[in-house]
């Protein structure tokens, strides 16, 4: 490092090259990461609360608040741990079915298995409910009574298509990184397909189901937008966060602090518990039924395994998800398209919410993608230590596990401290800590997947580190990085349960759909499912563009 | 007894024909190799047998048994997979046991077979081991064991030794052999490697393409190569490019590059045919200085290597061909580089195939 260093135009790369040979330089980056992740991510979510300590206490002495929080709480766990279950279960034979097939269509398939992932959560809501529930539309028109009321059920069934997807996704990606010569192995031997599947392939994917199953949790106890629409009188923990913060009763604050800490602190207890005890869960591969599994082998058995998968994926998923096209289409043919179009009556404020949303997700996806990247390499290449590395990578998922609600209702009560700070701040930061750990953990795991080899040949070749990353770490992992920032966008401009519990005058998109459909704006069914409608036309754009990226890289 | 017949067999991934009309009878208790390049299709085939894939055309019979639709855990059958492929959360006895379990053996005969199988394999007091706790060798070992204890008959051997170390390989094949011939199995072996083929095989197939060249014992390989591409890959080859100038009782006359005459064995060539002469470096003499005589080559040492046993000569014809020459190093005078030889062959130790239609070179090509 002698003379002098001058940034200018050309020179620029030549400065960073020289920057990053530094040591002390590349340390200060990832501090800064860090720093980051601590200050913005993680610490406003968990801290906010523990601030409001002593307001606990109050609510044991208001019975009438006690008396609806408890049966909420329970009501989160009771939902999330049935939905979670019955999403492997479907879920499964789902990932199966596409793994195992040959047809050219099971692309098409993959595809529309990611549809309620995109579709921003108030729209699935409002989709399923206009299919199950409305005595207008769906298939209750067809009987002329809601076939299921607003309430437990449907949430069950809004839970259990919105995680849907996700259990799909990371099935198939354990099954495609599965060796079938273990599969084969079993069958030279004598295993009939089904014992196969259950002594061999299931227990060597156990880690894989566990991890659906945590995500499918994870999920249903965070989520708020559809909920609200579709849970009618009931209440479980994001709803009633949602009906207290809007009715503001006596004493609110209390039960909004404790069913937030108990929603926080029980996730977190149940996840540690999965993370420790999963693994020394043990499949039973000892025990053989030949004759049955025989039976249970048949043609004729797996076809019916099929088409009850195919069934259930589109009578229970795909169609509900999508049925909100219905009023939609009939909007456009109506004229409520031009009023939209020219921003009359309420249009006005749903512009201005789109325009808000899409720009939050903006930002939310350029900082963190600038902050998470050095975080990323950090943990994939355990810079800072093994014993670091590996803490930092548990609690980057922590933001993941938290509920949403509480999260948000946590970080305004932090973030309130300082009055200086505006609500689109306040709005962004809550955006921040829901979407990192969706880009860091992708990112985390596209590095390691890149063979160090690669970086030290690099090195030896005389590529300085700054040079190493441009060359070969970042065109190796680029699609992972694009697929990282349009999930964090995606999952930004879908965000309900934090934006609800940070905001007071500000309404992003899905904030104000829950307004038009629960009629505290009034809203006609058309102009509700046209509003749904450009939501999910910008999200399958999205869509496309996801998998035209992820699809570059075989 | 298990003797394996192939029918015509035909299997097709997209436009690629890995096995293309291949017609086999491997006897019963016959230790059988299948060899060849690369992507040749003799995974593949040894997969068909196995009911791992199902061919497009053609009949698979296993001891006289039509097996083409019978999925593989029915067909009596034991496979090794060249990555081991034993199962990561079981130990080595419940992997052994596999076969016995999930055939629903008594509990007696499964704790017997279980032991017999990896005493034999010498690995019993490693019964507890995962299989991240053994070497390659000895999961190899387990996976044999495993195969054999599920009470087959015909042991399907994929690239077995292919991720061993070189010694271990050595070893290991013997055993293999041994044990096959111990307990009277049926083995198909492929692997690329054609020396393991030459040691432990009865018989060999040699496969291009998808087809099979030649079958024969390794001896008929070796000595009477039908192939252009057998005498190649199996041993080592000189190939000199020349016409057939002449024809006689003992063979024919062979008109090389350059106008050198040599005398060849081959009793079926016809006049003006173009024609490739192949003699094996083994089977070259050597001798100082330019000498005339029947199927006397004169040229000069270009290139000489000591190779442990061997020494090995590249001399330069002539004609400009080049020819390699090895002889036992221990045995007879060394030659220097740039010295004046003549290089010599019996008539009955060469042998003579039709110019390949798509030239020599690509004939050859391993790829």
């Amino acid at each position: 490092m002698d003379g002098m260093i001058t940034v200018k135009g050309r020179n620029l790369g030549r400065f960073l090259e020289v920057l990053s040979s530094m040591r002390s330089i590349r340390s200060l980056i990832y501090a800064c990461s860090v720093i980051f992740f601590l200050a913005l991510i993680l610490f406003p979510p968990i801290l906010g609360i523990i601030l409001k300590w002593d307001l606990i206490g109050q609510i044991f002495e208001n019975l009438s608040l006690m008396s609806r929080a408890i049966p909420a709480i329970y009501a989160s766990f009771a939902i999330a741990l049935f939905v979670s279950i019955i999403d492997v279960v479907a879920g499964l034979p789902m990932a199966w079915f596409i793994w195992k097939g040959k047809s050219k269509w099971l692309n098409t398939l993959d595809t529309l298995a990611d549809i309620p992932f995109i579709v921003p959560t108030v729209t699935l809501g409002y989709s399923i409910w206009l299919f199950w529930s409305s005595e207008t539309q769906g298939i209750s028109s067809l009987f002329g009574t809601s076939l299921v009321s607003p309430g437990w059920l449907l949430i069950i069934l809004v839970h259990f298509v919105f995680s849907y997807p996700a259990v799909v996704r990371v099935m198939i990606g354990a099954l495609f990184d599965y060796k079938r010569t273990y599969e084969e192995a079993s069958r030279t031997l004598g295993a009939a397909p089904v014992t196969a599947d259950r002594t061999v392939t299931f227990p060597i994917l156990k880690t894989s189901f566990i991890a659906a199953f945590t995500l499918a949790f994870a999920r249903s106890i965070s989520e708020t937008g559809a909920t609200v629409i579709v849970a009618g009188t009931f209440e479980n923990g994001p709803v009633l966060i949602n009906n207290l913060k809007t009715t503001q009763q006596s004493g609110y604050e209390s039960a909004l602090v404790f069913v937030s800490f108990i929603l926080i602190a029980v996730s977190s207890i149940i996840f540690a518990t999965i993370t420790i005890l999963g693994p020394k869960l043990k499949i039973s591969v000892r025990k053989v039924w030949p004759v049955t599994e025989r039976k249970l082998s048949s043609q004729g058995l797996a076809h019916f395994r099929n088409t009850s998968t195919l069934l259930v994926f589109f009578i229970l998923v795909l169609i509900p998800s999508l049925f909100v096209a219905l009023p939609t289409i009939n909007a456009i043919s109506n004229g409520t398209l031009n009023e939209a179009l020219s921003s009359k009556g309420i249009w006005q404020g749903y512009w201005q919410s789109l325009f808000l949303s899409y720009g939050v997700a903006f930002v939310a996806t350029l900082l963190n993608t600038v902050a998470g990247l050095p975080m990323a390499i950090l943990i994939a290449r355990k810079r800072f230590g093994v014993f670091t590395s590996t803490i930092l990578d548990v609690l980057v998922n922590i933001p993941m596990i938290v509920p949403s609600i509480a999260l948000g209702v946590s970080l305004s009560i932090f973030w309130n401290n300082f009055p200086f700070i505006p609500e689109i701040g306040l709005l962004i930061f809550a955006h921040l800590s829901i979407t990192y750990p969706y880009f860091v953990r992708s990112m985390t795991a596209a590095i390691e997947r890149v063979d160090i080899d690669l970086e030290e040949a690099s090195r030896t070749l005389g590529a300085k580190p700054f040079t190493v990353f441009r060359t070969i770490v970042l065109p190796l992992t680029k699609y992972s990085l694009f697929a990282g920032a349009i999930m964090m966008f995606t999952r930004s401009v879908s965000e309900t349960g934090a934006t609800l519990a940070v905001i007071t005058e500000l309404k992003t998109a899905p904030v104000l759909l829950v307004e038009w459909v629960k009629q505290i704006v009034p809203a006609s069914p058309k102009e509700i499912g046209l509003g749904c409608g450009f939501l999910i036309v910008l999200s399958f754009a999205i869509l496309l563009i996801l998998r035209g990226t992820v699809k570059g890289r075989y | 007894m298990p003797e394996v017949r192939i029918e015509n067999a035909t299997k097709k991934y997209g436009k690629i024909v890995a096995v293309e009309n291949v017609s086999l009878h491997v006897h019963d208790k016959e230790y059988f190799a299948l060899i060849g390049p690369s992507g040749c299709g003799k995974t593949t085939l040894l997969r068909l047998i196995a009911g791992l894939v199902q061919p497009d055309e053609g009949k698979i019979f296993i001891e006289n048994e039509l097996v083409t639709h019978i999925p593989p855990e029915d067909r009596g059958i034991g496979f090794v997979f060249q990555t081991y492929a034993l199962f990561p959360h079981m130990n080595a006895w419940d992997n052994v046991t596999y076969g016995p379990r999930v055939k629903a053996w008594e509990e007696d005969k499964r704790e017997r077979i279980g032991r017999e199988m990896l005493e034999m394999v010498k690995l019993y007091e490693r019964s507890d081991a995962i299989p991240k706790e053994l070497s390659g060798g000895m999961m190899q070992r387990v996976a044999l064991a495993r195969a054999l204890a599920a009470g087959a008959k015909l042991l399907l051997l994929d690239e077995p030794l292919g991720a061993l170390d070189a010694k271990i390989r050595f070893e290991l094949r013997y055993e293999i052999r041994k044990l096959v011939k111990d307990l009277a199995l049926t083995a198909i072996h492929v692997t690329h490697d054609q020396g393991e083929a030459m040691a432990i095989s009865d018989r060999i197939a040699v496969m291009k393409k998808g087809k099979i060249l030649q079958v024969g014992t390794p001896q008929e390989l070796y000595m009477k190569p039908k192939h252009i591409f057998v005498a190649n890959f199996i041993g080592e080859s000189n190939f000199l490019e020349g016409y057939v100038v002449d024809t006689e009782d003992k063979g024919c006359i062979i008109e090389l590059r350059g106008g050198l005459i040599v005398n060849a064995a081959d009793k079926a060539r016809n006049k003006e045919e173009r024609v490739v002469l192949g003699v094996r470096p083994e089977t070259l003499s050597i001798e100082k200085g330019h000498k005339k005589g029947l199927n006397c080559l004169p040229g000069r040492i270009e290139r000489f290597r000591f190779e442990g046993t061997d020494v090995r000569y590249e001399v330069r014809l002539k004609n400009e061909d080049t020819i390699v020459i090895i002889r036992p190093a221990l045995m007879g005078e060394w030659f220097n580089e740039g010295e004046k030889v003549t290089v010599g062959f019996p008539q009955e130790k060469s042998y003579v195939f039709t110019y390949p239609s798509i030239g020599l070179r690509s004939e050859l090509a391993l790829e």
